[in-house]
């Protein structure tokens, strides 16, 4: 019975030592580390327009990089004139409540039928009238002011050169702060390397 | 050195996000070490404000509810 058994040895190395030093440099790496965030907007209308800019405003000011990229309807959030419009058709979601006259009426959700709003003309626009004058009313910031807070705040806007072409628009409608006309392939490798990424 | 300059900021009657995005300019234009009053009467900026400076590295130094309005003492970092 010899003594042929190995004796495996410990690399030489202090453990504590080492899991500081990895700590530490962990720590470095994540205070330098600027957040970024993507987002893609698809939806042009005034309800949907408010979260792209709500979201990519305020994540500018919390120091992030962000992109948004405006594609299909989205690009008329872009539009140099910015006419809006909510539709409550078909969207049972949405609160059909009155801005003027007293409390208890503000508070009171109309139904009406899906067959009036379809039909009686100027309804959307009666609806999107009342919409604003209710958001103006509740200190809630218009479109026009989020945008142009996203560009002082240098929130990069990219926009879909398909979505120009097919829906017959020129590039002479939108805001020049533009600051790319791009396709999916453009864009997707920011959106990789993006630590959030929302589609809206 | 600085000097402690003390700017107030008044948000009464504004919504979410405008509050965060005022703060953020109004920190914008002051030197490291000065103090930002806040005032708002925003519900919500209650929790904003205090993720906001979280995030940003500023310092919430004060934080309070008065006749239903929300007062902020943030110094920039």
């Amino acid at each position: 019975m010899g003594n042929t058994a190995k004796v495996i040895q410990e690399p030489v190395m202090d453990r504590n030592l080492f899991n500081d030093w990895f700590d530490e440099r962990m720590a470095e790496r994540e205070a330098a580390h600027v957040p970024s965030m993507t987002i893609i907007a698809t939806k042009g209308t005034l309800d949907m327009a408010y979260p792209p800019f709500i979201l990519s405003s305020t994540a500018a000011a919390l120091g992030w990089d962000v992109s948004v990229f405006f594609t299909f309807y989205g690009l008329n959030l872009l539009k140099k004139d910015l006419d809006l419009e909510i539709s409550p058709l078909g969207n049972p979601a949405m609160p059909m409540k009155m801005p003027v006259g007293p409390e208890w009426l503000r508070k009171m959700n109309m139904n009406i039928p899906n067959i009036v709003m379809a039909n009686v003309p100027g309804f959307e626009k009666m609806a999107s009238g009342m919409m604003k004058k209710t958001m103006k009313d509740k200190g809630v910031a218009t479109i026009e002011e989020l945008r142009s807070l996203c560009i002082e705040a240098d929130v990069k806007l990219v926009a879909c050169q398909m979505t120009v072409d097919l829906f017959s628009m020129d590039q002479s409608e939108f805001i020049p702060e533009i600051q790319d006309w791009i396709g999916a392939a453009s864009f997707l490798p920011t959106a990789q390397k993006s630590d959030v990424s929302l589609f809206i | 050195m600085n000097v402690e300059a003390t700017t107030t900021l008044d948000t009464r009657g504004l919504n979410c996000p405008l509050p965060i995005l005022r703060t953020r300019k109004a920190l914008n234009g002051l030197q490291s070490g000065d103090t930002l009053h806040l005032i708002s009467s925003d519900p919500g900026s209650v929790k904003d404000i205090d993720s906001f400076c979280k995030q940003t590295g500023n310092e919430l130094l004060e934080n309070f509810t008065e006749s239903g309005e929300y007062k902020f003492v943030i110094r920039k970092i």
